[in-house]
């Protein structure tokens, strides 16, 4: 009984023709790739929303005396200018509120007024603004505590592309090492799939054998190089958990972190990649036959 | 039943240039099997008995003419069409081409398998074509232990298992000795008579004398036919007889 369910499953020989550890080793390196691709891109993720919201006002001018007039020329200026999105006024209530804790309740203290603004792109310099607006309202100061927050989650942003390129560079030489395995498969059971053809098996059907031998193997060596990344992961996510969670994270909640959704996906994926291709490759030797 | 209309046939490859095309092995070939009909075919190697047999299992392709198997007219039927009139068609060929890391029962299974039977039914069907051809000791047996003339026995059991309409056998008899080849032979005649149309290759003359039947003679890739137009040597008698 154990002979005729394996014929079932095996009746071109691949477990014999399709075994050893090379393509499952392969596939499993690359795998790793990916594991460590799709957490950096979701790190990247977050860490550039993270930092975005609190680059929202990247920059602020401080005039020295809060008369409505001159708050009024500052903003037609700044406006003016071609770097600036946006620029507000910031409450003097709010702004009293905010430094209260610092200067406590008097009312009587003079506060300078605050503009808040927005630069169309992170990579301006925000002294030329400074200078342009000195020349007209004297004693402007600018402040760009927020710039280097911007130009950092821009930087996560690009990492988190170069992310996703990476996966489908490692997709694509993982169907490329099932190809050429498919063909070696091919060559060593050329006699076999010559005979099965010749008693009428349709392409699809010795076309998913391949498939499902190779999609297998994609998936086991898939699986056993995600396992092997979670430890590295585990250890990066450790690290970035000050910059995204709160201060209590620590190596536990490093676990919960990882994009566990995304790494179960690995396997799986690596079998669609692998029956998909050799689907592919073995369709097209076939059609040499007539 | 089979049917060859002017059919040439050439090779790829053996020019200089890739894509060039071979000389004709076949050429202007026509003739007409009944069906039920047991037939020889007859010529030297190399006269292209083999091609004649290719182009009747749908191993190949005409280049030229037209080729009527099972009704599927072969030269310009769609890629798909071909496979089911193949799971109609037995072929025993002179290598036996038995898939080595199989059991004989799987062997001798594969056919069945291939046409969706299912396991439990094709079980004592295998039994009983291991019986006929008398290993039924050797089923859970692989091919490469067995002689030359048992892994012979094999190949008709595969090509017979499911009952097809055709039988093809190319030289059966060639890796067989003298009374392996006329027990092979009886059971050609055997399938023959239960309603198998089979066509059988061989330049064994001694053998071909030995089971008179109509016969094709191939020279050159021509049908060698000083008398009769269809290339059929012998069915007018047969047709007096009957």
């Amino acid at each position: 009984m154990a002979r005729r369910a394996r014929y079932s499953r095996d009746p071109l020989g691949l477990r014999r023709a399709l075994a050893g550890w090379l393509l499952p080793g392969l596939v499993a390196a690359m795998a790793l790739l990916a594991a460590l691709a799709v957490a950096g891109a979701q790190g990247a993720a977050a860490l550039a929303d993270r930092w975005q919201r609190g680059a929202a006002a990247a920059v602020t001018v401080q005039l020295p005396e809060a008369e409505a007039a001159q708050i009024e020329r500052a903003l037609g200026v700044l406006r003016g200018l071609p770097e600036v999105a946006e620029a507000r006024a910031m409450d003097p209530a709010r702004l009293a509120e905010l430094l209260r804790p610092w200067l406590g309740g008097s009312a009587g203290l003079p506060l300078p007024a605050v503009i808040e603004i927005r630069l169309r792109d992170a990579r301006a310099d925000p002294v030329l603004v400074g200078d342009r607006l000195a020349a007209s309202v004297p004693g402007a100061v600018v402040e760009a505590h927020g710039l280097w927050v911007q130009r950092l989650a821009a930087l996560a942003r690009s990492l988190q592309a170069l992310s996703w390129v990476i996966l489908v560079l490692v997709a694509g030489v993982a169907a490329a090492v099932v190809a050429v395995a498919t063909r070696a498969g091919l060559a060593a059971r050329r006699d076999a799939v010559e005979v099965l053809h010749g008693l009428g098996a349709q392409d699809s059907y010795i076309a998913g054998r391949f498939a499902r031998r190779l999609g297998l193997l994609a998936a086991g060596g898939a699986l056993l190089g995600t396992l092997a990344a979670l430890p590295a992961l585990a250890l990066l996510a450790g690290l970035a958990a000050p910059w995204i969670a709160d201060e209590q994270a620590g190596a536990v909640a490093a676990w919960g972190m990882l994009p566990w959704p995304a790494l179960a996906a690995v396997p799986p994926l690596a079998f669609l990649v692998g029956w998909a291709t050799a689907q592919a490759t073995v369709r097209r030797w076939l059609r040499r036959l007539p | 039943m089979i049917r060859f209309e002017a059919v040439g046939l050439r090779y790829p490859g053996g020019g200089p240039h890739r894509g060039a095309w071979g000389p004709e092995a076949l050429s202007d070939i026509t003739f007409a099997l009944p069906r039920g009909s047991f037939t020889w075919l007859l010529g030297a190697s190399g006269a292209g008995k083999s091609s004649v047999l290719r182009l009747m299992h749908l191993a190949l392709r005409p280049t030229r003419g037209e080729v009527e198997v099972l009704g599927l007219r072969v030269a310009r039927a769609p890629r798909a069409a071909l496979p089911p009139v193949r799971r109609r068609i037995g072929v025993v060929f002179q290598d036996f081409r038995l898939l080595p890391y199989l059991s004989v029962f799987d062997n001798v299974a594969l056919p069945l398998r291939l046409a969706g039977r299912a396991e439990a039914s094709l079980r004592a069907d295998v039994a009983e074509m291991l019986r006929w051809v008398g290993l039924e000791a050797k089923a859970q047996s692989s091919p490469l232990e067995l002689s030359g003339g048992e892994q012979q026995r094999i190949a008709i059991a595969r090509a017979v298992i499911h009952r097809p309409e055709l039988l093809v056998a190319d030289e059966p008899t060639g890796n067989l000795d003298t009374r392996q080849a006329r027990r092979l032979l009886a059971l050609l005649r055997e399938m023959n008579r239960l309603g198998t149309t089979v066509v059988v290759a061989s330049h064994d003359e001694e053998l071909v004398a030995r089971f008179p039947a109509p016969s094709l003679f191939l020279h050159e890739g021509r049908l060698h036919d000083p008398d009769n137009a269809r290339g059929l040597d012998g069915w007018a008698e047969d047709d007096e007889l009957a």
